[in-house]
């Protein structure tokens, strides 16, 4: 099962991963992380497909995209 | 038989872990990313220096572990020229804003360029000033709002934005220039593979490479990162066509866009 | 070795070439255009770099990314190619790279002249450029004092991190002397390694090479550091020479390059009429010879000096500045590319021993 973690301190909120998982499975938190940004979380882990969009969209690399078992990879990177 | 996590997505080892002073949503940190992945991937982080401009970028050498020089405004393509004539074996890239090459250093990058000087130069391209606070580059896009013409852009009074990559393609001497975009997933690693096969022709030693990355500047453009992108898409897009045009790696000087 | 007559610029680029120093950019200016003429063809010859770059402005900006490879690097410009420099020689002071400047001085300011003159002092000495460094500065008379200066001026470069520079005038660049080489050429393998250069991140941290220090604390300890080396100099590297000085002197020349060689002349001339005049010519203009210049002046026997120049009175002031009122000084100068000659200074000398009290800082 694919999923991800989002280090909450290199995250400064820009919510530009929200809008890039084409499955919507993640917000942003109402907590903050050590600069005082809201950071993004992953909500529905069941449905992450480890399509690695978010992580290539974040312009801190807070992001690592990580599976287990079989996985498609959906295009080169 | 337990199943390991792998790991398909992380932080590229020629980047450093610290925290960037970028704004959130500042493609600098996108940008930086890919050059990094291209050093990783092409293994050449034991030998290459790159070269930090003046604008939001000034600290670039924070964020990678290769050795750096710091250029004065818009003469980091002299200090590539000066260091790769004399380190041909070495890995040279630059790094630079709208500000640093298509204003300040306007003859250095042309006069690099011309000279097939072999280093790779990355130029962010956000139609603005970042670092001194949002003032007008030669690539502001006509009626836009900065704050050296808060009326706008008036094209009757100082003209119009300069297009770096059809600009140098005007030179006869070969080499590689491509404009990408990192304002959307799709276009990134589209724009991951222009600076890898830039990276690639310095260690065949083939050419000088220019990738020009159309950059968004959500608070100076008084956006959220994800409105800047939507504005990147509906004003630069048009105005600076993505594509190559001219790829050294061709017979053709231009080839088709990407 | 055997001496071989040459054009002053051209011994100046052979003497570089025997200091190990094979990278050399460029940009064409008169009277310094020769040496770029020559290392293009000498320096394929002996396997160096040479570049004429689009501007001095660029020139200077490579010679910093050439400096950081750890390799000597030099250019040879004239005044106002000089004063396109000043921003890269600034960052490259605050950065501690060693890079060696020729200024071959035409008359000034603006484009000027083409003809030779003295009025780059100020900006080789108190540093043209923004920020707390200066400049070593070396001044040779003559040709064969330009080779051996040229080869010091990477050794001094290098030794303290800092941009040298030295100063000739179209004189020197332009006319033919005999000059002496040593035999062997310095190896740039031999040459110790930097251990600051940026080599490749292979097994250690990244070096950066700046000047930005955005920390003010940072910056204060860098322009200390700065100030410390130019101490040193002044302790270490002042280089003068005395010319027929004597306690029958009344006056005390002080000139330096060409003026100081015409000068020798006037003296010369004038000890054949029984009149003994002495020359101080400085050889370093930074560190400035000012403990030796002030011994001299509190002599007895000296009662004026007479400072000349081919400017309208610059290194008169550090003259000043190093007699602290002591004695009266004198200035005569022509400038605009006129090089005087010794008769001028002769009858100068002699309308200051006729009436010493009336001359001023004017000129005759």
């Amino acid at each position: 099962m694919p999923g991800v973690t989002i280090d909450k301190n290199h995250c400064k909120g820009c919510e530009l991963c929200v809008r890039a998982c084409p499955q919507q499975v993640l917000a942003m938190s109402r907590k903050i992380g050590l600069k005082g940004y809201f950071y993004a979380e992953l909500f529905d882990s069941s449905r992450c497909i480890g399509c690695r969009i978010c992580a290539i969209t974040c312009p801190d690399a807070a992001i690592e995209v990580h599976t287990h078992g079989t996985t498609f990879t959906l295009f080169d990177y | 038989m337990a199943e390991q996590n792998t790991t398909i997505f992380a932080r590229p080892e020629a980047m450093t872990e610290t925290i960037t002073h970028y704004c959130p949503g500042c493609t600098h940190g996108i940008i930086h990313r890919l050059v990094a992945e291209a050093i990783d991937t092409l293994g050449v982080r034991e030998r290459t220096v790159g070269v930090a401009p003046v604008g939001c970028s000034v600290l670039a050498y924070n964020y990678f572990f290769t050795d750096f020089l710091e250029a004065p405004h818009g003469r980091a393509p002299a200090l590539a020229t000066g260091f790769k004539r004399l380190r041909p074996d070495m890995i040279v890239f630059t790094y630079q804003g709208d500000g640093d090459l298509a204003s300040i250093g306007m003859a250095e990058i042309i006069h690099a360029a011309n000279r097939g000087e072999k280093f790779t130069a990355i130029f962010v391209n956000n139609a603005i000033y970042g670092m001194t606070g949002g003032q007008m580059a030669p690539t502001t896009m006509p009626g836009q709002i900065t704050t050296t013409c808060p009326s706008g852009r008036n094209v009757a009074q100082v003209g119009y934005p300069i297009k770096m990559v059809e600009l140098l393609s005007g030179l006869v001497t070969p080499m590689y220039l491509e404009r990408v975009s990192v304002h959307d997933p799709q276009h990134i690693v589209m724009a991951k593979r222009a600076i890898r096969k830039a990276f690639q022709y310095q260690i065949d030693n083939q050419c000088f490479s220019l990738i020009e990355v159309l950059s968004t500047c959500p608070t100076n453009w008084g956006k959220t990162p994800t409105e800047a992108t939507d504005w990147l898409t509906e004003h630069l897009l048009p105005y600076y066509p993505l594509g190559c045009t001219k790829d050294f790696g061709t017979k053709e000087d231009n080839s088709g866009s990407v | 070795m055997a001496k071989i007559l040459m054009k002053g610029n051209e011994a100046i680029a052979e003497a570089a070439l025997k200091a190990g120093a094979l990278n050399y950019f460029c940009y064409p200016i008169t009277p310094q255009t020769e040496v770029a003429e020559y290392l293009a063809r000498r320096m394929p010859e002996v396997g160096g770099v040479f570049l004429q770059g689009e501007s001095e402005l660029a020139v200077a900006n490579m010679l910093f990314g050439a400096s950081a490879t750890g390799k000597r690097v030099f250019t040879t410009s004239s005044s106002p190619g000089i004063s396109l420099m000043q921003e890269a020689i600034s960052y490259m002071a605050g950065a501690q790279l060693p890079v060696v400047i020729v200024n071959i001085m035409r008359g000034g300011p603006g484009l000027g002249g083409i003809l030779p003159a003295q009025s780059d002092y100020f900006q080789a000495t108190k540093a043209g450029g923004h920020g707390d460094y200066r400049l070593l500065v070396l001044a040779p008379s003559t040709i064969q004092e330009a080779v051996d200066l040229m080869m010091l001026s990477f050794h001094l470069a290098d030794k303290y991190r800092n941009p040298v520079m030295m100063i000739g005038d179209g004189m020197i660049g332009q006319m033919m002397e005999p000059v002496e080489f040593p035999d062997k050429y310095v190896e740039p393998e031999e040459l110790p390694e930097k251990t600051w250069a940026a080599t490749g991140a292979k097994g250690r941290k990244p070096y950066v090479i700046k000047s930005l220090f955005l920390d003010p604390v940072l910056l204060e300890k860098n322009s200390w550091v700065l100030h410390e080396k130019y101490e040193q100099m002044k302790k270490n590297e002042v280089r003068y020479e005395r010319y027929k000085i004597s306690e029958k002197n009344e006056i005390l020349l002080v000139a330096y390059g060409t003026m100081a060689r015409i000068c020798q002349t006037a003296i010369d001339d004038l000890e054949a009429e029984g009149i003994s005049v002495g020359l101080f010519r400085p050889i370093t203009l930074f560190p400035f010879p000012e403990k030796q210049i002030q011994e001299e002046a509190v002599k007895k026997n000296v009662k004026n000096l007479l400072v000349i120049e081919m400017s309208t009175a610059q290194m008169c002031e550090d003259v000043e500045r190093a007699v602290l009122g002591k004695k009266p000084i004198k200035f005569f100068g022509r400038t605009g590319g006129i090089v005087p000659a010794p008769e001028e200074v002769i009858q100068q000398i002699k309308q200051l021993l006729a009436k010493p009290k009336s001359a001023s800082r004017k000129k005759a």
